[in-house]
């Protein structure tokens, strides 16, 4: 077990490392020069100047070695300059954003909060809410209320989110205000706050997932409620509901938790509808801001991108380790 | 393979070696060769660890040297438990795999390291048949297109000829010609595997491996498809390997059988000699272990002998004799040297130190003079190790397990 | 296992399973599938009792209608299971759940997916003993040990926490075996539990089967479409076809004298490793009935080579009685022919001469050289 645990984890190390280079190479070769953004901010441009800004930001060197100088700030700082003007950036160094002059790092960490106390609240809302109603529709397979809820999951989930978001502000924040003004409050400001804060957005995005997690949920329970153990079971005496979710929830179970480990992932990599309508600060609107805004913001952009690729690698090593202890068969002895 | 087989050349030194050639060794074709001729065939699938490294830690030896010829239009048995390596045998002969080591002469030609390419002629003349009538048809295809696309593939006959040929099968394997544009669901069980059988036929094949044909089918579809298989058999010429668990279904089938157990031929003989008297320990165990109606309505209940435990692993197999582990038998030679497949009558070859009918096993190891060792199986450096014949097939002599010599004249009443 | 059986109701030899004009109807959008049809068997203790069958039989249907596994919505059953008296059909799912596992226990095919893949084999049968027993989990920790142990699991102490998937075939059935015991039950359903096996590891649980049912007195019920394990192992025997019962009476009596042409052709298409090999097999022709559009008359006609022996096309359009055979009354046949041993033994003469043999030389079981 050991032994696949450390080869997952030079694995992912790998992925994160080339997924930085393609991303890097990819922005700073294929994107108009990024030194004039910074040149503009400074005053008129010149020639000159803009010269000069390049030359100091390094962007004449050979593409290897600037990605050398980026990835070494990460592990040791470095000293990020603007023409004029020098940063200083310790290390863990993700480099100053060009927008707001502050550090990516830092930035990082203020905004990281929001996007990970929406990830959970969501989350948590749909594994409970879909699974249930997926355990539901499978125990009562072909009746009236396995159609109902197979059919009102699918019109939920027919709705484009965005839209979804947004009606659900519309009419329960500006039209009927059932809930007060959205957004992230630090949990320090207050546990009451905080929870009011971000009830509408968990239930929004919990609740728009729980479709997908119902169906896909009910499919498993009823492939498994057909397994001969399961049979099984019943022939020993065991009760009705203890069969559904002592036997066949426990085996459905496993493929479940798979995609939720990797959704979860991605809702850490910021949910951009979701941040931007109900103007939490997190990491998705953050991305956004940083493309949509000028000037187009280099570092931010190859720090969220980062960020998703960490969190995603580390997702798909925790999944397959949970799946191993969930699964008897393919635990590594 | 030819016929100047050199006499094995026991302690006592050369045997009785009357040079007339028995009836009942068959492998003397026209041409002098057989059909099929396979020689310490391997097939191991490495085992690695789960460390940082991931090393080769074993193999699983699941061919671990057999030899056996198949003549044209004749048809060989093989039976054993699952795990014995037989179906991945009938792999290795279609080519769906790979032999570790080891040869397959197909009509003389060595196929066993050809290329996929190099392979297109040769699958034309080896088909397959499988066990499961429901995975192993495209549920996406047409009856028409799954039997005809074979001959598409090999562009044996005109577009055009394609459906009348494919309608030509149906009706040879017993279906509906007109059922052409039905799909696999439309069918039962038995039916389907017709459609596998006219697929099988469509080229023509020399060389048909049937593995597990009938198992998955009821028992009353079961002789349906047997007589079938016969029939075609008969017909065309074709030659079988015929690959099952049930010792009854390839007895019916197969003049000759082996038996393997873990990766190895443990006996081989015609049918007679192989159902009538064993003389492996394995064997008898395992013919003892099939209930038959017959032992309750004529009250011939066989004594059954009991074998302990399960297979052992093929990643370990044990020293010497793999069956030794649970054999009756077993003493410390089979512990230490591996008996070899011996030919003991015309046409019957056991791999046992102790071989003999039921109950009449010998007390002294047949074969510790011929491989040079005392009877425990420690090396005895006064005795001249014999050479024994390994080559697949049934040589003109053989030895005789009464009288310990070489001999190529049938026992009377043998 | 020391403890003695529970219910010491049922006296040696009263009728332990008491099954009278059975019927398994499933409705489905195509129509009613009429999957068992007016079905009546009794098993005693100690005894065994063969159903045979092919796929579509209702060999195994009517089975899970004895441990009322049926769901009750989208089934119809009619007529009366009796097990130690007590009426099964119409009982409530506590009065089921109550004689599942104890009273009755079922073994079923595939012990690789009958046993549950992430729970160990100690566990499974911790939770059978528990259903029933109201003890700690060490105490039925310890029974579930001493029940491996006597299956025959080596070093059950450590076996116990393994998970099926780290048992061989064999192994797995044994467990299977072991979790059906654990309660002693006075019944015991196997349905197929050796088809999954190889020939010696089915030798090694019909013995275990053989010698648990002396060891405790019970009554088996073997499902199976093998006749050879029929012959091996039960007292008497069953032969079902199209839902119906179409032959039943002692194993030796119908195996011998079979009084229905399907059992004829079950017996006359399995080849057997002793006897006559050029004896051909004689397959039955066709497929099994639709059990949706179930033939008229007897459910066996369309695939039946002796129906031209029957005046007035009477298999077509009756259903023959379940009625005593010529050959005493414990041998029950569904069939129209008028003397159908003469009959079989007329159909036997003319394989043998067909196949270029001598009729009059004994070929069945005996060892013709």
């Amino acid at each position: 077990m050991l032994g696949f645990i450390v080869r997952r984890i030079l694995t992912a190390i790998l992925v994160v490392f080339l997924t930085s280079i393609f991303v890097f190479v990819l922005l700073y070769k294929g994107v108009a020069n990024p030194a004039g953004p910074v040149c503009d901010a400074q005053g008129r441009c010149t020639a000159e100047r803009l010269a000069a800004i390049e030359a100091s930001m390094g962007l004449n060197d050979p593409i290897l070695q600037q990605y050398g100088e980026f990835a070494g700030g990460v592990f040791t700082g470095r000293t990020v300059s603007f023409g004029e003007t020098e940063y200083d950036c310790p290390a863990p160094c993700l480099g100053v954003s060009y927008g707001t002059r502050g550090l990516i790092t830092d930035e990082l960490v203020d905004r990281l909060p929001a996007t990970i106390s929406l990830a959970v609240g969501a989350s948590i809302i749909y594994l409970v809410v879909g699974v249930t109603l997926g355990v539901l529709a499978a125990k009562k397979r072909g009746t009236a209320t396995d159609r109902v809820l197979v059919s009102s999951s699918l019109v939920v989930s027919s709705i484009p989110y965005y839209l979804f978001c947004l009606l659900a502000y519309i009419f329960l924040v500006l039209k009927y205000p059932v809930f007060d003004e959205t957004g992230y409050l630090p949990i320090t400001e207050g546990v009451g706050a905080f929870f009011l804060a971000m009830l509408l957005p968990w239930l929004v995005l919990g609740l728009f997932s729980s479709s997908n997690y119902a169906r896909f949920t009910r499919g498993q329970m009823v492939e498994t409620l057909g397994e001969d153990y399961i049979r099984t079971a019943s022939a020993k005496g065991v009760s009705g509901n203890k069969v559904v979710f002592g036997h066949a929830l426990r085996a459905a179970i496993v493929p479940i938790v798979t995609i939720f480990g990797l959704d979860f992932a991605a809702l850490l990599g910021g949910t951009i509808f979701t941040e931007q309508i109900f103007r939490i600060d997190g990491i998705g609107l953050w991305a956004l801001d940083a493309v949509t805004r000028p000037p187009l913001d280099f570092p931010v952009v190859i720090a969220t991108v980062l960020v998703v690729a960490v969190i995603i690698t580390i997702a798909n090593l925790v999944v397959d380790i949970v799946y191993g202890f969930l699964d008897p068969r393919v635990r590594i002895s | 393979m030819t016929d100047a087989t050199p006499s094995p050349r026991g302690a006592t030194g050369s045997g009785p070696s009357t040079r007339t050639v028995s009836t009942a060794a068959h492998h003397a074709t026209t041409d002098g060769k057989p059909l099929l001729e396979v020689r310490d065939l391997k097939k191991y699938f490495p085992v690695q660890s789960s460390g940082l490294l991931r090393r080769t830690v074993g193999n699983v030896q699941a061919v671990d040297g057999v030899s056996f010829t198949v003549e044209s239009g004749r048809a060989l048995g093989l039976v054993g438990e699952s795990g014995c390596g037989k179906s991945t045998l009938g792999r290795l002969i279609t080519r769906l795999y790979e032999p570790t080591a080891g040869t397959i002469e197909f009509e003389g030609q060595e196929i066993g390291q050809l290329s996929n390419k190099q392979m297109l002629p040769i699958r034309r003349e080896i088909q397959m048949i499988f066990q499961d009538p429901y995975s192993s048809l495209n549920p996406r295809h047409t009856v028409g297109t799954i039997v005809g696309t074979p001959l598409e593939v090999h562009k044996v006959v005109a577009k055009d000829k394609i459906l009348p040929r494919v309608q030509e099968l149906l009706e040879i394997v017993g279906l509906n010609p007109e059922h052409y544009n039905r799909y696999p669901n439309e069918f039962s069980g038995g039916q389907r595997q017709r459609i596998g059988i006219a697929r099988a036929l469509a080229l023509q094949p020399k060389l048909l491996v049937a593995d597990e044909p009938v198992s998955a089918l009821d028992v009353s579809i079961q002789a349906q498809v047997i007589n079938l298989l016969q029939d075609v058999q008969r017909e065309f010429g074709i030659a079988f390997l015929f690959i099952a668990h049930d010792l009854a279904v390839v007895r019916h089938f197969c003049p000759e059988v082996a038996v393997m157990y873990l990766g190895r031929i443990v006996e081989v003989a015609d049918r007679e000699t192989l159902y009538h008297r064993p003389h492996h320990p394995y064997t008898q165990a395992l013919l003892s272990a099939v209930p038959e109606v017959s032992q309750l309505t004529t009250g011939t209940r066989r004594e059954r002998i009991r074998l302990e435990g399960d297979v052992p692993s093929p990643i370990n197999p044990p020293s010497g004799c793999s069956f030794r582990t649970r054999c009756r038998l077993a003493k410390d030679i089979c512990a230490r040297v591996e008996p070899p497949l011996l030919q003991v009558g015309p046409t019957h070859k056991v791999a046992c130190h102790f071989p003999g009918e039921l109950g009449k096993a010998p007390d002294r190891p047949v074969t510790a003079r011929l491989l040079g060792t005392d009877d425990a199986g420690a090396p005895d450096p006064g005795a001249t190790p014999a050479e024994i014949d390994s080559r697949p097939g049934f040589g003109p002599t053989w030895y005789d397990l009464e009288a310990r010599t070489v001999t190529s004249t049938p026992r009377p009443g043998a | 296992m020391t403890s003695t059986p529970t219910h010491a109701s049922a006296a040696p030899g009263a009728p332990l399973l008491e099954v009278s004009n059975l019927s398994v109807r499933f409705p489905t959008h195509d129509g009613l599938v009429q999957a068992v049809s007016d079905l009546s068997y009794t098993v005693r203790r100690g005894q065994t009792l063969g159903i045979v069958g092919e796929s579509g039989s209702g060999k195994s249907v009517s089975s899970m209608a004895v441990l009322g596994l049926h769901d009750p919505k989208q089934t119809r059953l009619e007529g009366s299971i009796r097990i130690n008296g007590r009426e099964i059909i119409g009982a409530s799912e506590s009065t089921l759940r109550e004689m599942r596992g104890k009273e009755v226990a079922m073994i079923f095919q595939d012990p690789l997916t009958a046993l549950h893949p992430f729970y160990s084999i100690g566990r499974q049968i911790i939770e059978a003993y528990r259903i029933h027993h109201k003890v700690s989990k060490s105490v039925a920790r310890k029974r579930a040990i001493e029940v491996l142990d006597r299956v025959g699991i080596p070093q059950p102490q450590s076996r116990v926490d393994d998970f099926p998937h780290q048992f061989s075939g064999g192994m797995r059935q044994r467990a299977m075996i072991a979790m059906a015991l654990v309660n002693d039950p006075t019944l015991l359903i196997a349905d197929e539990p050796t088809t999954a096996l190889d020939v010696t590891v089915q030798a090694q649980i019909l013995d275990l089967l053989q010698d648990l049912q002396r060891e405790f007195d019970s009554a088996i019920v073997m499902i199976t479409h093998d006749l050879g394990v029929i012959a091996e192992i039960a007292d008497d025997v069953l032969v079902m076809y199209g839902g119906r019962a179409v032959e039943k009476g002692p194993c030796k009596e119908i195996l011998s004298h079979p009084e229905m042409p399907y059992t004829w052709g079950l017996l006359s298409s399995i080849p057997e490793v002793t006897g006559d090999v050029d004896v051909p097999l004689v397959p039955i022709p066709g497929t099994p009935p639709s059990l949706l559009n179930p033939p008229s008359g007897c459910a066996f006609n369309p695939r039946c080579t002796f129906r031209d022996q029957v005046p007035g096309d009477l298999c077509r359009t009756e259903l023959p009685l379940l009625v005593p055979g010529g050959r005493g009354p414990g041998h029950e046949k569904r069939c129209h022919l008028p003397d159908p041993d003469a009959v079989f033994q007329a159909k036997q003469a003319e394989i043998l001469v067909e196949a270029g043999l001598d009729p009059h030389a004994p070929t069945t079981g005996e060892d013709a050289r």
